[in-house]
């Protein structure tokens, strides 16, 4: 089912947690909101699933007004951080607890009930596990079964509330894999919250980068990595640097000396502004003229590569470039830098 | 490992065990177990024939059944009460949430011969509650009605102070996961929030039936003390105190300890199993 979200607000109060929020959603889409902690993206989600009232806007699900309707009567399945199961319930019960609540018109009897229930824990891969209590079961496999609960209500949506973010590296890894498969099985319009870029970007379908409340971007991994529509994207989302430039006469200055980069298509008028560039997107050059000159800090050995920290201009900006593990490059050296590609941003 | 668990004491990096337990040991036994092995010892002085013949004395029955009956009802009122005035002073902030909260302590600190007088005045044909009851036949104020009120007024605290601490813990995300299944409200409160809560309801519901059991005070003024009717344990003992009839004051205390004692291990035990079951492990 799809999902429409317009012009959506929302203060907790008088703080304003969301202005003016769009997006739609397409069915079976699975979505990353992406943000750092107060960007709104959680907020969203639970507006999304009634558990907070809207100030303004509305929400759509397919061609239903969902903007009023209450929690119960959304539809939602909707997965916690911190898994949130009955702890006084067995496995099943937590997963049947939904068709068990049901009005008696429509609630499935017992054995029904308990054969979905079955069924879901081999779906979700953890048969046999039915009668055990939530305190008996790993992180993991507590995630998996309040996935179970959420499903079993037949949802028409699936909202996931930092669902890894309690889980350790190796377990959120694993659980990522399985959380994809489950989707391109069972073809639910799926959204989760995540402040782990490595995370919204491996799994989703798109990407939605969120920041004091505003949406900055919405795109694919390719798209928000590689064409950043804001700074605030460019630098939220993998490594970054960012140096002051001026733009005089359609040309790219940094402290005085003009660089020898085309301005680019992006449209930067005149003045102050802000040139973004990724470590790895920078090369050692023995060519100076227009390049970046700067002297070597220091050098960080990291897994695949090698990082150098240079001080650049008479204001001491820092750049991190990235070299082959190879290069032999000492402290106090002076390099010069061309940058392959970068992105310019006004900063008037 | 079977000689750790064979071990009077599990391995601990945590000192002072033994001086500890040696000190609980010693405070126990001097505050609580020896009044109470004299008392075992005066009533199994009397010999089996004459302590049943004074125990299972009609007077003392009848005392005994008011005295845990009444106090059975005033803890299972407090526990329905308690409990809904547990929920709103920690689940809602309203202007004088302060001052409430502050008065559930209050039946603690009054003189209960204070609370009595206080009921009785109130609760008294002609008193301003009892004035509206008068009409319809139902006396309050001299009969064992009276003795229910003036428990519940008592042990109030207990059931509310309890609950109240885990009532704060809970967490809320539960509910929201009740109501993102479609749960009602009732059903959430029902089959979610209250399960959680039956540890700290029971040990609530289990402190304010001891207090009730041991209350004297307000009691005697408002229960009338008619002899078979609305005379509770504690008093008679008094009474037989008061006759210097020693042995019958002892076989009374002997009951009341013996049917407490039973009482309290088994509802610690349900206690056991309902944390077992509903236990707070995650």
């Amino acid at each position: 089912m799809d999902i429409r979200i317009q012009k959506v607000s929302k203060a907790f109060d008088r703080f304003p947690a969301l202005h003016d929020v769009s997006l739609s959603i397409r069915s079976g889409e699975l979505i990353a909101l992406l943000g750092p902690s107060g960007s709104g993206k959680t907020t969203l989600l639970r507006l999304i699933a009634g558990l907070e009232a809207l100030d303004a806007g509305r929400i759509h699900f397919g061609d239903t007004d969902a903007s009023h309707l209450s929690v119960q009567e959304r539809n939602v399945g909707f997965v916690f951080q911190h898994y949130a199961l009955f702890k006084h319930m067995s496995v099943l019960d937590n997963i049947g607890f939904g068709l068990a609540v049901r009005p008696w018109r429509t609630r499935p009897s017992g054995a029904e009930i308990h054969r979905r229930a079955e069924a879901l824990l081999e779906l979700i891969q953890l048969p046999g596990l039915g009668h055990r209590f939530p305190a008996q079961l790993s992180g993991g496999q507590r995630q998996r079964i309040a996935l179970a609960r959420a499903l079993a209500i037949e949802p028409r949506v699936l909202l996931l509330d930092e669902p890894f973010g309690a889980l350790d590296a190796k377990v959120r890894k694993d659980l990522r894999r399985w959380l994809r498969e489950l989707h391109d099985e069972t073809g639910h319009t799926t959204v989760f919250v995540t402040h782990d870029q490595e995370e919204a970007m491996e799994l989703a379908d798109r990407v939605v980068v969120m920041s004091n409340g505003r949406i900055e971007q919405i795109g694919t991994a390719d798209e928000i990595y590689d064409s950043p529509a804001s700074p605030f994207v460019f630098s939220f989302i993998g490594a970054s640097n960012a140096l002051k430039v001026t733009i005089e006469y359609g040309r790219i200055h940094h402290a005085g000396q003009p660089l020898a980069l085309p301005k680019g298509d992006a449209a930067v008028p005149d003045g102050p502004a802000k040139l973004y560039l990724r470590p790895h997107d920078l090369r050692l050059t023995d060519d100076g003229a227009g390049a970046i000159r700067g002297i070597v800090t220091g050098t960080r050995r990291t897994s695949g590569t090698r990082l150098l920290e240079i001080e650049v201009g008479p204001q001491r900006e820092r750049l991190e470039v990235e070299v082959p593990v190879s290069a032999t490059i000492a402290a106090r050296e002076t390099v010069t830098l061309r940058p392959e590609r970068w992105q310019l941003y006004s900063d008037a | 490992m079977t000689s750790a668990r064979l071990a009077f004491k599990q391995p601990s990096i945590l000192p002072g065990f033994g001086l500890s337990f040696g000190f609980t040991l010693a405070y126990l036994g001097l505050i609580v177990l020896f009044p109470l092995a004299v008392l075992i010892l005066k009533s199994a002085g009397l010999g089996w024939t004459e302590f049943w013949r004074l125990a299972l004395d009609p007077r003392t029955v009848a005392a005994l059944r008011l005295s845990f009956g009444a106090s059975a009802i005033a803890a299972a009122i407090n526990l329905v009460f308690g409990l809904l005035i547990a929920w709103v002073l920690v689940r809602y902030r309203f202007v004088g949430r302060r001052l409430i909260d502050a008065m559930i302590d209050l039946p603690f600190a009054l003189p209960t011969a204070v609370a009595g007088i206080a009921l009785t005045a109130i609760y008294a044909p002609n008193g301003w509650v009892g004035q509206f009851f008068a009409p319809l036949g139902i006396k309050i104020a001299y009969t064992p009605l009276g003795a229910v009120v003036a428990l519940v007024f008592v042990s109030l605290p207990f059931v509310v102070r309890t609950v109240e601490p885990v009532l704060a813990e809970i967490d809320r995300e539960r509910e929201e996961a009740a109501a993102t299944l479609g749960a009602s409200r009732l059903l959430t409160v029902w089959r979610v929030v209250l399960p959680s809560l039956v540890p700290a309801l029971l040990t609530g519901f289990t402190l304010a039936l001891a207090r009730s059991i041991g209350e004297y005070g307000s009691v005697i003024f408002i229960a009338g003390n008619i002899p078979y009717v609305s005379e509770i344990a504690p008093l008679l003992i008094v009474i037989r105190l008061e006759e210097f009839d020693y042995p019958a004051a002892t076989a009374i205390a002997a009951m009341m300890l013996g049917i407490s004692f039973v009482l309290l291990l088994t509802i610690n035990l349900i206690g056991a199993w309902s944390r077992r079951r509903f236990g707070h492990a995650v």
